[in-house]
């Protein structure tokens, strides 16, 4: 029987995020797609918005910003499960720490060594991503208890959810606050770019407008489907049980 | 060289406020900003751990790192656990009351990425051990100033219309980028230093 590990105390969840974990068995395409969006880590679970906030000010910032995390996400999970066997439990956050902080240095070198001017713009917020909650989080609640492959998935889900929660915080700073998208320029000379949406209170902003966004959306989703049980509450019971 | 530390103070409290203009330590920030008192104690609880975090920091790279730069981030993330752990400890054992005070805040701060982000600040602007202690004093004090701030308008507003749907996070993102706005100003001093 598998021991029950207590969830580590991150505080990271602990303004308000649907808490996540694997509370009844899920298949693998679950894993891979439950994070892209209903349980995306910034949008719903409202992780690592450290990063979402301050990185992207720029879509180029993003994607990059995106593949580093992804890349770091995989890595770890994908080392935690091989060796979950070997790890006790006592020193298991600061195990999956170093492996962490050992892949965001590769992951330093690399975007050193490849695009130099998106790495300065960036700052510390590449180092940053050892204390990134997302990858912790996950760490502790799902690749720790899974078998490798699953955790890859869910690996992958999640940085790729993380990837669009970037991209769409990017993409609405560039277009808004330069008047360009990647550089190119969208509007002609004419535009007078909202300046403040590239800076730091732009940030704020755009995250509050797309967390309000989420909210109205999940709510109309369940009131359509409490309107459905409502009228056929045969139906829904039997969709439920399917 | 006096005129420097002031500057460095400043500029790390509030034109460079750690919360509100780099976007460090959002995590207390968003979660425990309910109360001006658990937000005074958050913030006197990370002002001590970046002090001694800034102390650290300069030992390693004098000491250590300027013989292994590659193992920098490692060096840190472990420095910084292993001494929370440890000012923990020490606290718990000379004096309970304060512990008590402190409560769940001082472990939760390894994983504050402000604390983090220090160390890599002083490192990259070659800060000495006074210039890099004065910093890390600065950077606490704009925490616990953008803690306070954010704390005290949630109390009012606690008691506000606000409608049903923007209740919660989206709320605060709008207070904070409202606050982000208000310390642009203080850019003004950069120009006139």
């Amino acid at each position: 029987m598998k021991k029950e590990i207590a969830p580590a105390e991150l505080h990271c969840g602990a303004h308000g995020g649907a808490p996540v974990g694997p509370r009844r068995a899920t298949t693998p395409g679950e894993d891979l797609l439950r994070g892209l969006w209903r349980e995306n880590p910034v949008l719903v679970q409202l992780l690592g918005l450290c990063p979402t906030l301050a990185v992207t000010n720029s879509v180029a910032n993003s994607i990059v910003m995106g593949l580093a995390t992804f890349f770091v996400l995989l890595g770890s999970s994908f080392l935690v499960s091989s060796l979950k066997r070997f790890v006790p439990n006592a020193v298991r956050i600061s195990t999956y720490v170093l492996i962490i902080a050992t892949f965001v240095t590769v992951a330093e070198m690399v975007l050193q060594a490849l695009v130099p001017d998106i790495y300065r713009a960036l700052g510390p917020f590449v180092a940053l991503i050892i204390v990134n909650c997302i990858i912790l989080g996950r760490q502790e609640a799902f690749a720790s208890r899974q078998p490798v492959g699953r955790a890859v998935l869910d690996a992958a889900g999640m940085g790729g959810g993380f990837m669009i929660a970037l991209l769409l915080m990017g993409s609405i700073r560039e277009v808004l606050g330069s008047g360009s998208f990647l550089g190119v320029s969208l509007f002609g000379p004419g535009y007078e770019p909202w300046v403040i949406m590239v800076l730091p209170p732009g940030g704020f902003f755009t995250l509050a407008f797309i967390l309000l966004t989420v909210t109205w959306l999940k709510r109309r989703r369940a009131a359509g489907a409490s309107a459905r049980a409502m009228e056929r509450p045969d139906a829904v019971a039997a969709e439920r049980a399917a | 060289m006096m005129g420097d530390l002031v500057w460095i103070f400043f500029s790390a409290m509030v034109v460079n406020n750690f919360t509100l203009m780099l976007f460090l330590g959002l995590c207390p920030f968003l979660g425990v900003s309910g109360r001006v008192e658990t937000a005074l104690r958050m913030g006197a609880a990370n002002i001590f751990v970046l002090t001694i975090t800034a102390v650290s920091v300069w030992a390693l790279n004098t000491f250590v790192l300027a013989y292994a730069p590659y193992l920098r981030l490692i060096a840190f993330i472990i420095v910084i656990a292993s001494l929370v752990q440890i000012v923990e400890m020490v606290i718990k054992k000379l004096s309970p009351v304060l512990f008590r005070q402190l409560g769940i805040f001082l472990p939760l701060i390894t994983t504050n990425c402000a604390i983090l982000g220090l160390a890599i600040f002083q490192t990259n602007r070659g800060y000495g051990l006074l210039e890099g202690l004065v910093f890390a004093i600065g950077a606490g004090a704009g925490l616990t100033l953008a803690l306070v701030l954010m704390a005290s308008i949630r109390e009012s507003v606690d008691l506000g219309d606000v409608p049903e749907i923007a209740k919660g996070t989206a709320l605060v993102l709008v207070i904070a980028g409202s606050l982000s706005l208000a310390f642009m100003g203080f850019a003004g001093l950069l120009s006139s230093a």
